[in-house]
């Protein structure tokens, strides 16, 4: 049961942040955030992983952006910038 | 960004595929992805085409549908036939055969069953029809087991008493245990299932590790992800590393989520043990709902048949699930096992390995790996690295 | 990693050539006995009809070649084409003829109704067939209770449908059956035009070499009913339903002596199951490029969430259309010059092999067979 795909969280419809519009590609869903807190806890405007009607976690851009640049790299530097990514502490859990 | 294109990219993919191309060698590399969306991406993309033929992925028992066994499916049959039931599933349930049909079958024969894309669909059921009993087949691993939880809460906060959940969840942890624990199979990693890990965290995947000496890479399911899972895999054994890697690290934190654990706890505990469909009794490998929600438990509200039905005896679904046979090596496959007439799980879940093979793969096996024999060096290439 | 000796090297290098060879083998045995199957006429096993034999896919057509093939055939009805073309003494080319019914529901969806489906789906069977759309009759089984202005509005719809595409509604029938057996309303139609041409279409005179045009975006049609009905809560306010006539499409093309080899209109299905039927019948390859494929971005923002993959999604206003290589740019430049055929365009070619075999060129750089469909588009949610 895999099929999560990443759809960005528009509004919250209640106050109590349970509900919220998601939108992909122009169709728009409403799904459950009651799981979205802590680490996952999400502004609209920002990605959402959604899960038979549930966002699971949120996702992150800068680490996104970080896998791509990984894998971008995968050129002639790649292995000492993989070295360097072990290592940084900001990028440890 | 949209966080889906980017890693769909087929530049980058080349790219990533001749870097995993310089890297493995002459070895047989052998790695097994558990998870069933692992499996549809990479037959729904060709990955294996791109990968050196010396790169072999091993479609595991990852997909919640494919491990099913018959009894159960016949017990939701049998939920289904009583009197005032909705049964509601997700739709790859749905044809998949029982003893006597499928869940589709029962319909023709007049069964309510109603396909849902989500548990609150389920919920909303039956708050729109009171006066009826609606019973929601959960299926899935840890990815979509909180999703249940919730739907449970929920049903409990509103008071409503005419919603039951017929648990088939099952845990990732127990059938990774038992396929290692396989003479049959020799790995050298794999690719950890990257939405069950959304909620368990990494951790959980740190016995592999430990006590069996194979890495972990958590992955993905763009083919991007997969295909550099694959490359950090082949890293850690090229380096003598053996750890448990994060592939996946835009949406999956080490720790996992903390909410979904909790709500798992609070609603659902682990069953002694359960059967898998290929796998036999695996021991704590599943949940079922906990004593707080006894009243909302189908299995204790309504009398199921509980009857263990053996797979019909040409069905190798079991040594598909474990690796040890590819699909077309199944003696039925394609001929008397086919998508519209399947014998046995795997051909009918659009995860699994043999539906995935068949709709996806039969055509492009044939023709590529005469291709990629044709371009295979004689030499190792002369590697940067 | 220490490099082995340069003989060792050469030596894994023919074990590893070998090994895969060995594998090659068996596989392609298993292969070329399921292509051998796929073939053989097929069976119907089920005894009781589900909603797999009305979702366009596999059941149906095994239902409509073993049994009703099978039971009434002769030769215009095993060709099992859209529509039938019969020869008519002193007519001046050939008379066409189809039938249709539809049973959607909801009766009324952005874009369209029921009324406008059963004029333009009936017109598209006869146009896709080269033949001039005519003459339609329509049967209505209507349901105790419904709404008498529902209904006008439907039968107004079929006018102005009508009217656009030049065809006349020349007899009808009505029947009323009690509450609960009848989805609210049923309309059955027939359809008759005329082909000037006899012959000149069909799935005989596809060939390898050939290209495959598409005549727009695809999967607007199924997934517009889908969120209509409200069994998903998913909001797509610009997605509509495709209906429209095709024969003012069809015309240009014949009009301007392009070289048309076969032509079908993509309803439930979608374009895969169209390009399955064409692969089987003419016994060919279809190789298609996913990169080429036109869908708007919500129907593809549905199929996402869904799991759905939009070559199976029904249509009510796209045909796929068959064509000499050399004649291709003419051909998609002619549709597009069309309000019907604006986002016309090549989605790939015509293979000797594999026989039967639709399969598609995926913008990763992958191949993946493209199947008939099995079962009802259920939605993936795994």
């Amino acid at each position: 049961m895999c099929l999560a795909i990443p759809a960005r969280l528009v509004e919250y419809i209640d106050a109590e942040r349970q509900y919220a519009t998601v939108e992909l590609g122009g169709v728009r869903r409403r799904v459950n955030t009651c799981l979205l807190t802590g680490n996952d806890a999400t502004a609209p405007g920002e990605y959402v992983l959604v899960h038979v009607g549930f966002a699971l976690s949120r996702v992150s851009e800068a680490e996104a952006r970080e896998t791509l640049r990984l894998l971008e790299g995968m050129g002639a530097a790649y292995d000492d910038e993989m070295d360097q990514v072990r290592r940084a502490p900001e990028l440890q859990p | 960004m949209k966080f889906a294109d980017e890693f769909r990219d087929a530049g980058l993919a080349r790219t990533v595929a001749a870097r995993i191309a310089a890297e493995c060698g002459e070895r047989h590399w052998k790695i097994m992805e558990v998870c069933g969306g692992h499996t549809h991406t990479i037959f729904k993309y060709g990955i294996e085409d791109l990968l050196p033929p010396g790169v072999e992925l091993v479609h595991g028992p990852g997909c919640p549908v494919c491990v099913i066994p018959m009894g159960r499916l016949d017990d939701g049959i049998a939920l289904a036939r009583q009197d005032g039931v909705i049964l509601t599933c997700f739709g790859d349930l749905m044809r998949v055969p029982g003893s006597d049909g499928s869940l589709l079958d029962a319909r023709a024969g007049g069964a309510d069953v109603r396909m849902v894309y989500s548990p609150l669909d389920a919920l909303k059921i039956a708050r729109d029809n009171p006066d009826r009993r609606v019973v929601f087949y959960a299926i899935g691993f840890e990815t979509t087991a909180p999703s249940t939880a919730l739907t449970l809460l929920r049903a409990r906060a509103e008071g409503l008493g005419n919603f039951f959940v017929f648990c088939n969840h099952v845990t990732i942890i127990p059938p990774m245990k038992a396929i290692l624990d396989s003479p049959d199979l020799r790995l050298d990693g794999f690719l950890g299932p990257g939405h069950v890990s959304t909620v368990v965290g990494i951790r959980p995947y740190e016995f592999v590790t430990r006590s069996y000496g194979k890495p972990v890479v958590v992955v993905g399911f763009e083919p991007l992800d997969i295909l550099q899972g694959v490359h950090m895999v082949i890293r850690q054994v090229l380096e003598g590393r053996c750890e448990v890697e994060n592939q996946y690290r835009r949406v999956v934190h080490d720790e996992g989520n903390p909410k979904a654990l909790d709500v798992l706890a609070r609603v659902f505990r682990i069953r002694p043990h359960f059967e898998w469909r290929g796998l036999g009794f695996i021991s704590q490998s599943a949940l079922e709902l906990n004593d707080d929600f006894a009243d909302m438990d189908a299995e204790k509200v309504f009398t199921v048949p509980g009857v263990r039905v053996a797979d019909p005896k040409a069905c190798q679904c079991g040594e598909v699930l474990k690796g040890v046979l590819k699909p077309w090596e199944c003696k039925v496959f394609g001929t008397a096992c086919t998508p519209e007439t399947p014998i046995g799980t795997c051909m009918v879940s659009s995860e699994g390995a043999c539906a995935a093979y068949y709709n996806f793969g039969r055509y492009s096996r044939a023709r590529d790996r005469e291709t990629a024999l044709r371009a295979l060096p004689v030499t190792a290439a002369g590697a940067p690295r | 990693m220490s490099e082995p000796a340069g003989g060792h090297r050469a030596g894994s290098g023919a074990a590893i050539r070998a090994a895969a060879e060995s594998v090659t083998d068996p596989e392609q045995r298993v292969l070329q006995r399921i292509a051998e199957i796929r073939k053989r006429r097929p069976a119907l096993r089920e005894t009781a009809i589900s909603m797999s034999h009305g979702a366009g896919g596999r059941a149906g057509h095994t239902l409509t070649q073993a049994l009703f093939a099978a039971v009434l055939g002769n030769p215009y009805l095993d060709q099992l084409g859209d529509q039938a073309v019969v020869p008519v003494a002193g007519l001046d080319g050939a008379l066409a003829v189809t039938t249709d019914s539809f049973v959607v529901s909801p009766l009324v969806f952005p874009g369209g109704d029921i009324g406008e489906l059963a004029v333009n789906g009936t017109v598209n069977d006869l146009a896709v067939g080269g033949a001039q759309p005519l003459y339609l009759t329509a049967a209505f089984v209507l349901e105790e209770g419904l709404d008498v202005a529902l209904l006008r509005g439907i039968v107004e719809s079929m006018r102005r449908a009508a009217d656009r595409a030049g065809v006349e509604v020349v007899a009808g029938d009505t029947k009323v059956v009690p509450r609960g057996k009848a989805d609210q309303l049923f309309i059955t139609t027939t359809g008759v035009g005329l082909v000037r041409q006899p012959g000149r279409l069909g799935v005989h005179r596809i060939q390898a070499g050939d290209a495959v045009l598409l005549s727009g975006a695809i999967g607007d049609h199924g997934a517009t009913v889908m969120l209509a009905r409200g069994d998903v809560d998913l909001e797509a306010p610009g997605l509509r339903s495709d209906t429209m006539a095709l024969w003012p499409l069809v015309a240009a093309l014949l009009d301007a002596d392009v070289e048309v080899h076969f032509m079908r209109d993509a309803t439930r299905g979608g374009v895969a199951t169209v390009l399955n039927e064409a692969a089987q019948q003419a016994g060919v390859a279809v190789a298609i490029d996913e990169e080429a494929l036109p869908v708007h971005d919500e129907v593809r923002g549905v199929a996402e969430i869904l799991g759905i993959d939009p070559l199976y999604i029904a249509n009510e206003g796209k045909l796929v259309a068959v064509v000499a290589a050399a004649d291709a740019e003419r051909a998609v430049a002619i549709m597009r010059s069309t309000p019907e055929g604006a986002e016309a365009t090549r989605i790939g070619e015509v293979r000797a092999d594999p026989p039967a075999m639709v399969f598609i060129r995926t913008a990763f750089g992958g191949t993946r067979v493209v199947d008939m469909l099995v079962g009802d588009p259920l939605p993936r949610i795994c």
